[in-house]
């Protein structure tokens, strides 16, 4: 029964990975690409951590288990929403599909919105104090 | 058909074709940013690797190098892209 459960765990999980990795491989665009790495292969790992965790049936190892998820749920998105955003201001290319871009219509009302002091002052003809 | 077979004959075949699969995209990425997603997701399933290994095993200690590279892959990550804002800037 114990064996059952974690070879179907096991099996979801590792196929929640290797579509991580074809999306990765396939999808046409940074964005989208960046969406399936996130949320796939986070569900991937955490379904083969709580097979480790049921298999030993040990505090620590579950305790391991439960921080390795946590800091897994709690640093991707973070990262992702990072790289991201320098990938936006850097400039790279949505796909032709794309329907929407919010960030661009925020700062095409507000110009000036996103530069440093340094520009700000330039622009205006302010000096620094 | 025993866990232990199961494990080496469907999850670590499966779970090494994705490797290889986001290595292309490393390798092709048009882009940097793509090529450190792909790395993000290498480490990630890397994670998962040695995870699928201390369950084949039975040894439970390989999951501290899991933590271990949990945290090494977001400061990866994050250190990417503050220099790439940085070069950006000039």
């Amino acid at each position: 029964m114990t064996s059952i459960l974690i070879a179907v765990f096991s099996t979801i999980g590792t196929l929640a990975v290797l579509f991580a990795s074809i999306g990765v491989l396939r999808m046409p665009d940074f964005y989208l690409r960046l969406s399936v790495t996130v949320k796939a292969a986070t569900l991937g790992v955490g379904l083969l951590l709580a097979c480790a965790a049921f298999i030993f049936q040990d505090s620590s190892i579950t305790t391991r288990a439960i921080s390795i998820v946590f800091f897994l749920i709690l640093t991707a998105p973070v990262a992702a929403h990072m790289i991201g955003r320098t990938a936006y201001h850097k400039g790279v290319p949505t796909w032709k599909g794309t329907v929407i871009d919010e960030l661009k219509e925020s700062t095409a009302e507000k110009p000036g919105q996103y530069e440093t002091e340094g520009e700000k002052s330039a622009n205006t003809g302010e000096k620094k104090l | 058909m025993t866990l232990d077979l199961y494990f080496d004959f469907i999850i670590f075949p499966i779970l090494t074709v994705s490797v290889v699969l986001v290595f292309l995209r490393l390798l092709k990425g048009p882009d940097i940013v793509d090529r450190v997603i792909a790395l993000d997701l290498i480490i990630t399933i890397g994670i998962a690797l040695i995870t699928a290994y201390s369950i084949r095993s039975g040894q439970a200690i390989l999951l501290d190098v899991a933590m271990i590279l949990a945290l090494i892959a977001f400061l990866g990550t994050i250190a990417f892209s503050f220099y790439l804002d940085k070069q950006e800037k000039k």
